[in-house]
């Protein structure tokens, strides 16, 4: 009878197993009540709770299930390449390319990364874990987790969860800064229509785009590689198989897996520590101030340019596509609701990915 | 006469007037929806409604003309 009770889970439970459940059901309630990113928090919840059931070794070197997951699809690098796979088969580059200077402010809002960087050296972080928790201010969850795992493995539950937490709350986030730092005659300011982009265009800038940033970055070549290959999937027109297999099954498929792998690696040793909290800190300084770069550098780019740019459109220089450019049309549109800002600011988000997969591959090249 | 233009790609998703409508500036004509935002596009001078060139449920393209207030 006691052998029978001793086998069951009940008798080993923790008070940190029932944290990490509250945690677990905390951000199921978040993804089913609030729909706060719920492709990702539903599988990372249950990820999180199953992996605070004692005995049953899912997180078990070389034996559980969740493991293998983790294993050989993060540990191998094979998952957020493909998520970007998906991505550049659902991202248009069309607003970049009809107007290059949001190429500029994609770069600028990258600040922050380089404030958290500095911020978690301060703190007492090593140099590969501060490049880890630095690069959640560019507000990217694959990147975030493929720089992560190449650098600081044991805080990929925490980074992973910064990064998509504050992609989430980029409604909440930035309005309030970007009302600070511009102006209501900036805020009204209204951009010309964007000129239409040739199909050859679309189709020569993945392949340009890969060969020049891998030149100059080769450590970025895996994440950039298959953002590009996926784009060349949607524009080339050809595929149209591949484009939609990588858009919609694949990055679903992978999806699933990294969701229930990032949620694996929070058992209670490992989440429930005061380093945690400083990851968290630091990402959102990091958000913060990439948000204020890209404000300030649009500002700074009026004083050379002939055609204005609403400063409005800096903020979504952070990468969540394509929250931060919708942040940026409801701003304009409060301010003159004949303002149009949403496919301006998808100049600089979409800029942004490309700017924080660079920011990555230095991190990765220096630090790894 | 003003027209009311789409400001980009998107699907309209409602259509608030009627031709024959009097409308002020700022009201709201039609909803668009484009990465699934909805926008709404407003009435760019006070006037009569002339002219819906879309519907609900319509494809539209950038600066297509969807509305015409005389």
């Amino acid at each position: 009878m006691l052998d029978m009770v001793l086998a069951t889970g009940f008798i080993h439970l923790t008070l940190g197993n029932l944290v990490m459940w509250l945690i677990a059901f905390f951000f199921i309630y978040l993804a089913i009540r609030k729909s706060y990113e719920p492709l990702l928090l539903v599988p990372i919840g249950f990820g999180i709770l199953i992996v605070n059931l004692p005995l049953t070794f899912l997180m078990e070197e070389g034996e559980g299930l969740l493991w293998r997951f983790y294993h050989y699809g993060l540990e191998w690098e094979v998952i957020p390449p493909l998520i970007f796979l998906g991505l550049g088969a659902m991202t248009d580059f069309g607003p970049m390319i009809a107007n290059p200077k949001t190429l500029l402010l994609g770069a600028g809002a990258q600040f922050g990364v380089y404030v958290a960087f500095f911020g978690a050296l301060f703190l007492g972080f090593s140099v590969p874990e501060a490049c880890s928790i630095g690069i959640i201010g560019g507000a990217d969850g694959p990147t975030t987790i493929y720089t992560t795992v190449h650098l600081a493995p044991h805080l990929l539950g925490a980074t992973a969860i910064a990064a998509y937490s504050y992609m989430s709350l980029v409604p909440i986030i930035q309005p309030p800064i970007m009302r600070l730092l511009t102006t209501e005659k900036e805020r009204k300011i209204v951009m010309k229509q964007l000129r239409p982009v040739s199909k050859r265009e679309k189709i020569l800038f993945p392949l340009v785009t890969v060969v020049v940033i891998c030149l100059i970055v080769p450590a970025s070549a895996p994440l950039m590689g298959m953002f590009m290959l996926g784009n060349l999937f949607k524009e080339c027109g050809v595929v149209k198989r591949l484009s939609d297999a990588a858009a919609n099954e694949l990055m679903n498929i992978v999806t699933i897996v990294l969701g229930v792998s990032v949620g694996a690696t929070m058992s209670a040793a490992h989440f429930l520590k005061l380093q945690v909290i400083s990851v968290f800190i630091m990402g959102i300084v990091a958000f913060a101030f990439s948000t204020t770069a890209g404000i300030l550098l649009a500002k700074f780019m009026n004083f050379f340019t002939k055609e204005k740019i609403n400063p409005l459109i800096g903020s979504a220089g952070v990468s969540a596509v394509p929250m931060a450019a919708r942040v940026s049309q409801l701003m304009g549109s409060k301010a003159d609701p004949k303002n149009f800002l949403l496919m301006h600011a998808m100049g600089p988000n979409v800029a942004g990915v490309i700017g924080t997969v660079v920011a990555a591959g230095v991190f990765i090249a220096l630090a790894g | 006469m003003s027209e009311v233009t789409a400001p980009m790609a998107g699907k309209i998703i409602d259509v608030k007037v009627e031709v024959g409508d009097t409308v002020n500036e700022d009201d709201e004509l039609l909803i668009l929806e484009a990465m699934k935002m909805e926008m709404p596009l407003v009435a760019s001078t006070s006037g009569r409604v002339k002219e819906i060139r879309c519907k609900k449920g319509d494809s539209v393209g950038a600066d297509d003309i969807l509305v015409v207030i005389e």
